[in-house]
């Protein structure tokens, strides 16, 4: 039986209200704006445009303000407003070898041309917290040094792929390019689609099952082969245009892991890789993307399967943290029928119990 | 129909600093009876990238597009740019128009793309040379003799 509930429709309105004060908290502090957000939690916007899937600082900025700064409140939000906008088209696919690079390292190469660019990076600092941050001093601006050339460096990929001792960028057979935000997922799934949901899944999820590959549970031996961040270029192919139209720059991050391959019957030894994309600057992220696009290559490099990493509906079925939130978050919703039902089957399967027992004493006392 | 420099030009006009732009445009004072053919309109455009970096094409995520366009003396001017600035996108559009005018386009020239192209390049270098500082420079310790 179904049975309809009505009410609290006064509590709910209160509740918000309540939130939208929480929210603001102390009216004699400042209200922060979108602006300082995006300006100085700028890596915190960067996740939520990764997670939600949509490059927009200023909006990513809004949600994490509208959020109080839970995160994946913030991604949930982002989400849901991608909904309600139109579909324009596909880009061109950007250049990352034309990136504007801001940092670029190699753990493979130490003389590496273009050299390590260590760029605005948390790398070699003493995570000691720094009293002074919480004032505001001046602080200094970056040091400059002239560029004599500005032409992009060269990938390590291609540096490596001059000997054959690398397989070549992957490759998906036919034309059609999968796209999860329009077509249900059905595994196994092409590289494609898997590297679109590694795209957008959850750093915290990714970057755990990535740690579990280093342990041991589907070893796949990583080298960071180059990490770069930076800008690249936009474009878009328009009907009323007969050039692709340049619509601006963009910062994302990218991971090259270089990875060790014995061979197989089709393919002679080489290193393998695993590929990761991230919008923004989120390089644990793209670390973590690029391990576990190389762990689900396990199967098709005919290599030992069984690790969770490498179970294709495990990995990208759980990595979507707005729909992980809302089974969980579910739960909380009214189930009051449902656990009705359930306590009126535990009464009824306790009284049998009961009766057994007693039948069972009954006999026992009868055979002494 | 296109001009030569009509891609760089839209590309100026989609990564303009929106102050910078606004500015401009007044300082040049554009024409304002232009008729819109599209009134600006934000949506989506997903961004692709390339597996490895150069293979096959994947779908990364999406971006806000705004675009507009007017139509000025017969010429229709477009403009595309990430981001949701209605302002932005028919201003650009304008200029994209007035470019198409033989007669206007060095006025756009010299007004409003030349300096956008000077911030722009500005910023580029500014960016690239805190980065070349970032740059590891390595020495080996000797050890031992010669």
């Amino acid at each position: 039986m179904y049975v309809a509930v009505k009410g609290g429709e006064k509590a709910i309105a209160n509740a918000h209200r309540l939130l939208a004060d929480r929210r603001r908290g102390n009216r004699d502090l400042p209200a922060i704006g979108l602006d300082q957000i995006v300006e100085q939690l700028a890596l915190g916007v960067d996740r939520v445009m990764a997670e939600g899937s949509l490059y927009d600082r200023e909006l990513a900025a809004l949600a994490l303000r509208q959020a109080r700064g839970d995160m994946i409140e913030a991604i949930f939000l982002l989400r849901a407003y991608r909904t309600t906008l139109s579909r324009f088209g596909y880009s061109r696919p950007i250049e990352t070898g034309e990136m504007r690079i801001e940092r670029r390292i190699s753990a493979t190469f130490k003389d590496l041309p273009g050299g390590q660019l260590l760029g605005p990076t948390f790398d070699y600092t003493h995570r000691l917290l720094d009293p002074s941050l919480a004032g505001d001093e001046a602080i200094p601006e970056g040091e400059r040094i002239s560029v004599d050339d500005a032409s992009p460096p060269p990938r390590v990929s291609a540096l490596l792929a001059e000997e054959g001792l690398v397989e070549e960028d992957g490759s998906v057979e036919g034309d059609h390019i999968a796209d999860i935000t329009r077509e249900p997922q059905d595994y196994p799934m092409g590289r494609d689609g898997r590297l679109q949901s590694l795209a957008r899944g959850d750093e915290g999820f990714l970057l755990a099952l990535a740690y579990s590959t280093q342990r041991g549970f589907g070893r796949s031996h990583p080298f960071a082969g180059e990490i770069r961040i930076g800008e690249v270029e936009v474009e878009l192919d328009v009907p009323e245009l007969d050039f692709a139209v340049p619509l601006g720059r963009v910062r994302v991050t990218e991971c090259q892991m270089i990875n060790q391959f014995k061979g197989s019957a089709k393919a002679p030894p080489q290193f393998t890789r695993g590929y990761g994309l991230v919008f923004g600057q989120s390089e644990r992220k793209a670390m973590a993307m690029a391990l576990c696009d190389r762990s689900l290559r396990a199967g098709e490099l005919g290599e030992e399967t069984g690790a969770p990493a490498q179970d294709e509906e495990f990995v990208l079925s759980h990595c979507d943290n707005v729909q992980a939130t809302g089974f969980v978050e579910h739960l909380k919703l009214p189930h009051y029928v449902d656990f009705q039902a359930e306590l009126d089957l535990v009464r009824r399967m306790r009284a049998v119990h009961e009766a057994e027992n007693e039948t069972a004493e009954d006999q026992r006392e009868a055979a002494e | 129909m296109s001009w030569d420099g009509r891609k760089e030009a839209m590309g100026l006009l989609a990564r303009a600093d929106m102050t910078l732009l606004d500015h401009l445009c007044q300082e040049a004072d554009l024409p304002r009876e232009t008729r819109v053919v599209r009134p600006p309109e934000t949506g989506l455009v997903t961004l692709r990238g390339r597996i490895g970096g150069g293979g096959s094409p994947f779908n990364v995520g999406e971006v806000t597009v705004t675009r507009a366009s007017v139509e000025l003396d017969g010429h229709i001017g477009h403009a595309y740019a990430l981001g949701r600035d209605r302002k932005k996108a028919l201003q650009s559009a304008i200029c994209d128009a007035l470019c198409q005018d033989e007669t206007r386009r060095e006025m756009i020239e010299q007004q409003i793309l030349k300096p956008l192209r000077k911030a722009e390049q500005e910023a580029d270098a500014r960016r690239a040379e805190e980065t070349a500082a970032t740059k590891v420079d390595f020495f080996t310790m000797v050890r031992g003799e010669d």
